[in-house]
């Protein structure tokens, strides 16, 4: 199986579904370096977004790597550390 | 002098319209709003009916990112409180945040949020429990998400006493303005017709097992055999007279008078608490039976409870003493919902000088009540009394008045 | 000022490691734990495997098998302790009107044990999602609206009066007395019978604080589980519980020579306005609670002997209410002792803040701080006398218990001996 990696897309689907859009905000601009507090998601929408994908991929999140993630970047780089062993096994 | 505290904005969600004006046209053409369950299939369910609220979209009227979040209660709760606000040309930005509270009742927070979540975890695991279920079944859940939404600092409460809370709340929400506040939102949403919500229900035996909509819940009526369900209700902006005046509010009326009791323990030779309640909120409003102008009855529609209710206001008014209702009879039992929407339809009652009818019944005439049936009653109404009683023996009532 | 006073003259708690105020109060000054490892249902697929468990027997306390069946955990707990209450004060509310007997008991979570195994058994084990009505138990719907726990209260007292449940999430247990003493001082009732009660150790309440890792994940240590205001500390034990307590109009309750545990001097409550569960570093609304409950006691900051805190071990929380402290007392935050009982008791939710109103009672009562316990590592972030470990002797005439919940609620409640000089 090849390695599929967790991506912005995959991110702002999860963030849809798991707490929705704040007024004003563009998820589809530039989003990738911006903090999350800028766009609407607090750490709660983003504890239920971890739940959304580690039930989705089967994996288990860092707690203390999603909890420092505060932007789109840092926070798909927190999944796919956990996704790439998981795929590979 | 205690300080005077009126009611300047209405939001109402009931089953026979969404909207003050929907409702209130609804209650006074005698449109009803029950009918068979849509929200899941109960066809396997010995109860059928409930009064739906009609046509709630939550997307048109509430940010996306409250949606995940939110039970169906809590986003009629978050809109009937902006419609309030609205109607009594409130704007909480313009208002010190520490100056607006939150005082809700709930009878069953967001039970089918918690459905969900029980679902989940029985069927799935305790990892597919949502984040959210931290709060957004519990009975807390309306008056955080409106003092969030609105940025309203003030007191915060909520009270659970069954159909009788909604009045509770808004004698909380007297209190506190009394201690100070200018403004309180108040009232209460309910909302539980989810299978959970319906088992739970169906458990009291008291739930009308009829399939007519017309013949289904019957208060005074000699065919009462039990009550159909609703949800929704009314949320009420409440504020000190003398800041409502400052800021040139329109004023529906007062919150004149209030009282609370509890029935004694099954099975105890006492008498139930409801006259009680009504001599407590009278002497509180410093009003005499003879100035009520109409009493919007709880309604339970079963012999039992009507015939104490029947037997409390014939006791304090004298056999056909004064005007009753139950506009009830066109949306169901709403639980806490219930006494806001009635406190509702009581100013509206006052503005409009006409008394909502009662519909679908005959009234049993072994209760000696002035009952305004099937067609609404042209009357001057200038002082009204809205009772409210929970399962579990609590009676409330309240005086409201007009303040012209 | 003409107004009417309003007194503590009966306590009764339910605790995890303490059933019974002398046990409770046994516990705390000896800075034991009662925290363990959950043996109510099988915990190892959850994250947070600890909890404070009370070792409550129903029989024991005199209910009866209906009762047991009928009544949720909780309910249990608070017509028990409610009874005991009425017991201690001495009360004889034969002699009173009832309907001058008010009832209010704050819960945040009803009867979710209740419900959890009824949902349980009606949907067959989450497998049907139209659950079936004919598996209910008759008293289901008791469990789904709590308000059923304030008429067993009424007709296990025999209160006739105002009667309620409050339901503010974590400051329930404040807000349920603060509600009762408003109820004696507006003079709708001469008497309530105010408390809390709280069973929330149910798979779906861990499952809920699970997915928000409020709770600790640290189940190596249980009795070193909860460890407000420690630096290693990483979220909240559950608990449960309840306490109840007798209240009075001041001069009705000296009349019949009634012993005062302490008088509810002051009380407030606001909201955050900001989160349903997360806190904002400043403590802005519980310094305004703080501020309001002092004004309605006539106390100036100077005169609080003992801080007992919300103290719930989640680092949000440990480092909002001590900025709160220091924002509403100033300088005498930093000469005031601080301590949590939930070090000891875990946090029973809607109950624990009824329980920490007995416990500041109990501490005037004896003169006695009880300690924060498993306080070990000072956190540089909280700077306050925590009173680590061991329970300290000191004179005690006015104690602030404040209490933080979901839905941004922040309460504060003022005891003081009623022989107070007022400000």
């Amino acid at each position: 199986m090849a390695t599929k990696a967790f991506t912005l897309d995959d991110l702002k689907r999860t963030l849809r579904e798991a707490a929705g859009v704040a007024e004003g905000v563009d998820l589809d601009g530039d989003i990738l370096d911006t903090e999350f507090e800028v766009i609407g998601y607090e750490s709660l929408a983003l504890l239920e977004a971890g739940s959304l994908i580690e039930r989705e991929y089967g994996i288990s999140l860092d707690e203390e790597a999603v909890g420092d993630a505060n932007t789109p970047r840092a926070f798909i780089d927190v999944v796919n550390t956990q996704l790439a062993p998981a795929q590979a096994a | 002098m205690t300080t005077s505290v009126v009611v300047t904005g209405l939001g109402v969600a009931a089953p026979n319209g969404l909207g003050t004006q929907d409702y209130w046209s609804a209650t006074l053409g005698g449109k009803h709003g029950i009918g068979r369950v849509t929200r899941f299939d109960p066809t396997n369910y010995p109860a059928r009916l409930a009064g739906e609220v009609p046509g709630f979209v939550p997307e048109e009227h509430l940010p996306s990112r409250l949606l995940p979040q939110t039970d169906r209660v809590t986003r009629l709760a978050l809109v009937a409180t902006d419609w309030a606000l609205k109607d009594a040309g409130a704007d909480p930005k313009d208002l010190p945040e520490f100056d607006m509270g939150v005082i809700t009742a709930s009878a069953a927070g967001g039970f089918e949020f918690g459905q969900g979540e029980l679902q989940n975890l029985w069927s799935r695991g305790s990892q597919y429990v949502s984040a959210y279920q931290s709060f957004a079944w519990f009975y807390a859940v309306n008056s955080g998400q409106i003092s969030i939404r609105n940025g309203m600092k003030g007191p915060a409460g909520v009270v659970v006493s069954e159909g009788a809370g909604g009045l509770d709340a808004v004698a909380q929400a007297r209190r506190q303005i009394r201690k100070g506040t200018s403004l309180i939102v108040t009232g209460a949403v309910d909302a539980s017709i989810c299978p959970w919500g319906w088992v739970a229900q169906l458990a009291t035996g008291k739930l009308s097992t009829r399939d007519e909509p017309t013949r289904a819940y019957l208060p005074f009526d000699r065919e009462a055999h039990g009550y159909v369900p609703g949800e929704g209700g009314a949320i009420l902006i409440t504020e000190d007279a003398e800041a409502a005046r400052t800021r040139g509010a329109r004023v529906y009326g007062e919150i004149a008078g209030y009282g609370a009791t509890i029935d004694p323990r099954p099975g105890i030779d006492r008498e139930p608490g409801l006259r009680r309640a009504i001599q407590v909120a009278l002497a509180d409003a410093g009003v005499d039976t003879v100035d009520v102008d109409v009493v919007f009855a709880d309604g339970a529609g079963d012999p039992a409870g009507d015939r104490v209710e029947a037997e409390a206001i014939s006791d304090v008014f004298g056999d056909r003493g004064v005007p009753v209702t139950v506009p009830k009879t066109m949306t169901g039992r709403l639980y806490s919902g219930g006494a806001p929407l009635d406190l509702a339809a009581a100013f509206l009652s006052m503005r409009d000088g006409v008394i909502p009818p009662t519909v679908h019944i005959e009234p049993c005439t072994d209760y000696p009540l002035d009952l305004v049936l099937a067609e609404p009653r042209q009357a001057e109404v200038r002082t009204a009394l809205v009772l409210a009683r929970g399962s579990g023996g609590f009676n409330s009532a309240m005086v409201v008045r007009t303040t012209a | 000022m003409n107004r009417r006073r309003v007194v503590i003259t009966g306590i009764e708690v339910i605790a995890p490691g303490g059933v019974g105020r002398h046990n409770f109060w046994d516990l705390l000054s000896e800075g034991r734990t009662a925290t363990r490892g959950i043996t109510f249902f099988d915990p190892s697929p959850f994250r947070s495997r600890v909890a404070a468990e009370a070792d409550f027997d129903p029989y024991a306390h005199g209910l009866s098998p209906q009762e047991v069946r009928r009544l949720d955990r909780a309910a249990q707990f608070a017509v028990v302790a409610s009874r005991g209450a009425v017991a201690d004060s001495g009360i004889d509310l034969g002699a009173v009107d009832p309907y001058r007997v008010g009832v209010t008991v704050g819960s945040a979570v009803g009867a979710t044990m209740g419900l959890d195994q009824e949902y349980r058994v009606v949907s067959d084990g989450g497998r049907l999602e139209a659950v079936d009505h004919t598996y209910a138990v008759p008293h289901l719907y008791d469990f789904m609206v709590p308000s059923s726990f304030a008429s067993e209260v009424a007709w296990a007292v025999g209160a006739e009066g105002p009667s309620t449940v409050v339901s503010t999430g974590c400051t329930s247990g404040i807000d349920s007395v603060g509600y009762a003493v408003e109820l004696v001082r507006e003079g709708s009732a001469d008497v309530v019978i105010a408390g809390s009660s709280d069973a929330p150790i149910s798979p779906i309440t861990m499952a809920c604080f699970d997915a928000i890792k409020a709770t600790t994940p640290r189940h190596d240590d249980p009795e070193c589980a909860s460890r407000p205001f420690d630096a290693t500390r990483n979220g909240f034990v559950l608990g449960e519980g309840a306490a109840f307590f007798v209240l009075e109009e001041l001069e009705s309750a000296q009349k019949r020579g009634a012993h005062i545990y302490a008088e509810i001097a002051g009380y407030a409550t606001r909201s955050n306005a900001y989160h349903m569960t997360g806190l904002r570093p400043d403590g802005v609304e519980m310094a305004e609670a703080i501020n309001l409950a002092l004004a309605e006691a006539r106390l100036n900051p100077e005169a609080i002997d003992y801080i007992n805190a919300h103290g719930s071990g989640t680092k949000q929380n440990d480092r909002h209410e001590t900025a709160a402290f220091k924002r509403s007392l100033g300088d005498h935050a930093y000469q005031t002792p601080v301590s949590s009982i939930k070090s000891m008791v875990g946090h029973s939710l809607g109950a624990i803040g009824s329980i920490e109103i007995a416990a500041s009672a109990l501490a005037m009562e004896y003169d006695v701080v009880p300690p924060t316990a498993n306080l070990q590592t000072p956190d540089p972030e909280c700077d306050l006398d925590y009173v680590p470990v061991v329970a300290r002797d000191q004179l005690i005439d006015a104690v602030l218990t404040v209490g933080s919940g979901f839905g941004g609620f922040q309460s504060a409640m003022v005891l003081a001996s009623p022989e107070r000089s007022l400000v």
